[in-house]
């Protein structure tokens, strides 16, 4: 029954299958960190991703506040994973993914009220974040409750890293500042993260619009895919010269 | 995994559907229920604390939520006055305004003494281009400060717009509209409470009187 939920995984997620990994829980890391980042190499939950990063600061809210429902989401769908069946798997996740989110929005209003001002407007965007479906989709349903746990953490940190640097570069190029806002949106601790890279800077409007977002994303993928590929034409150059190679 | 072999069945599918649906739906209803007056409360003091802040510090000792009155303005609009009280008598009154910006509606409530002078001008809420228009945001510059002690005499009513029409209050470089309409929403919040002063001061139906 596993095996029909990974084999209808399969065609929903474009990007490489997640190994069916065991407890290798730095592969996991890796994979979210980096090789299957969700916003560089999977493409999905992009619309929260170029909205809200117009500053470093929403892009870290926004990431942080993606982490922990994907953690929970991950843990909730894993430990019902052999209770469905796959046929209705999609309206089950869906109904219980959503309902998770919008518990998390209403407890955080009336127990964290200060917070929810700040990242109440990113939980309402979660609840239409694919990384979230696509996730539970390619990883939760077929592996322990565990595993699917730190599977969550390693997606939300990576989309979290691309979004501070999606934003940051926006924000530096934009408007030549960094972290602007983090003592509003975490407290005035967070004082020390501000910094003004440029200053009497006029701004470069479009990096902050919308289009400025595609730009910048665009570069980031860019780059990431030229990356991958060096080291895999190293990893093959390596290779050549020893058919029978130890390191296979 | 006895179970695994009825998941083709069509009641395996109907029944898990239906307890999901069942089980998701209970535990909105119940997280409803139980934050539902919080969440309200939460919000009640927010709005609180957004009206005392265009208004002087120990201005007022009452409950600003529980002392309005509804007023019209000349567009039709209902208007909510929130009115600040001292030891029972009037010092001032808060209200919301709006007017359309560059792109979308900019909210902002304004507080109002009884002799017509601003107390604080706050924008709520609006969608103008960041890094431009966003600059009417008191945690973005302190523009908005700028129409403090203001009244429609002051400075006179020709001069009540900004800078590039003649007026004395500052525009933004590259975003003139903004900072006129929210002159234009203040000056049009002044006039309605010169038009409405009466009722908007007024005592709450007759039930305040006895006690006075």
């Amino acid at each position: 029954m596993s095996e029909a939920c990974a084999s209808a995984a399969a065609d929903s997620v474009p990007a490489k299958p997640t190994p069916p990994a065991g407890p290798n829980y730095g592969a996991l890391m890796k994979d979210g960190l980096w090789s299957n980042n969700p916003v560089l190499a999977q493409m999905i939950g992009l619309c929260p991703t170029l909205a809200v990063t117009g500053n470093a600061t929403n892009g870290l809210g926004m990431g942080l506040a993606t982490t922990a429902v994907l953690v929970l989401s991950n843990m909730l769908i894993a430990s019902i994973r052999n209770l469905v069946s796959p046929n209705v798997r999609i309206p089950v996740f869906v109904a219980l993914i959503a309902s998770l989110v919008t518990l998390i929005d209403m407890s955080m209003n009336a127990w964290m009220y200060e917070l929810y001002q700040v990242l109440g407007l990113f939980i309402a965007l979660i609840v239409v974040n694919c990384a979230i479906l696509g996730r539970a989709e390619a990883f939760a349903c077929k592996n322990p409750v565990t595993a699917g746990a730190v599977d969550g953490f390693a997606m939300g940190l990576g989309f979290t890293l691309t979004l501070v640097v999606l934003g940051g570069i926006r924000e530096i190029l934009g408007s030549g500042t960094l972290f602007a806002g983090a003592s509003q949106m975490f407290g005035p601790a967070f004082h020390v993260l501000e910094v003004t890279l440029i200053h009497d800077y006029k701004g470069f409007l479009m990096m902050i619009l919308p289009p400025g977002a595609f730009f910048v994303i665009a570069f980031l993928i860019a780059g990431h895919r030229v990356i991958e590929q060096r080291a895999a034409k190293r990893a093959a150059a390596a290779q050549a010269p020893l058919p029978d190679g130890a390191h296979a | 995994m006895n179970i695994a072999k009825q998941f083709d069945t069509l009641w395996y599918q109907g029944a898990s559907l239906a307890f999901v649906a069942t089980v998701t739906g209970a535990a909105l209803a119940i997280a409803s229920q139980a934050t539902g007056p919080r969440i309200a409360e939460a919000q009640a003091r927010k709005t609180q604390a957004a009206l005392a802040e265009v208004l002087p510090r120990n201005s007022f000792d009452n409950d600003l939520m529980a002392d309005t009155v509804a007023v019209k303005d000349t567009n039709g609009r209902t208007v909510t006055v929130y009115r600040a009280r001292k030891a029972g008598v009037v010092t001032g009154v808060v209200f919301g305004m709006e007017n359309k910006g560059y792109s979308g509606t900019i909210k902002l409530v304004m507080g109002v003494d009884r002799g017509g002078r601003l107390t604080g001008v706050r924008v709520t809420g609006h969608t103008e281009t960041p890094g431009l228009g966003d600059k009417i945001e008191i945690v973005k510059t302190p523009w908005v400060l700028s129409f403090n002690g203001r009244s429609l005499d002051n400075p006179a009513p020709a001069q009540w717009a900004v800078k590039k029409d003649g007026g004395i209050f500052d525009q933004f470089a590259g975003a003139t509209i903004t900072p006129r309409a929210v002159v234009n929403a203040v000056k049009r919040g002044l006039d309605l409470y010169a038009a409405q002063q009466a009722t908007m001061l007024g005592e709450p139906a007759a039930s305040a009187a006895p006690q006075s």
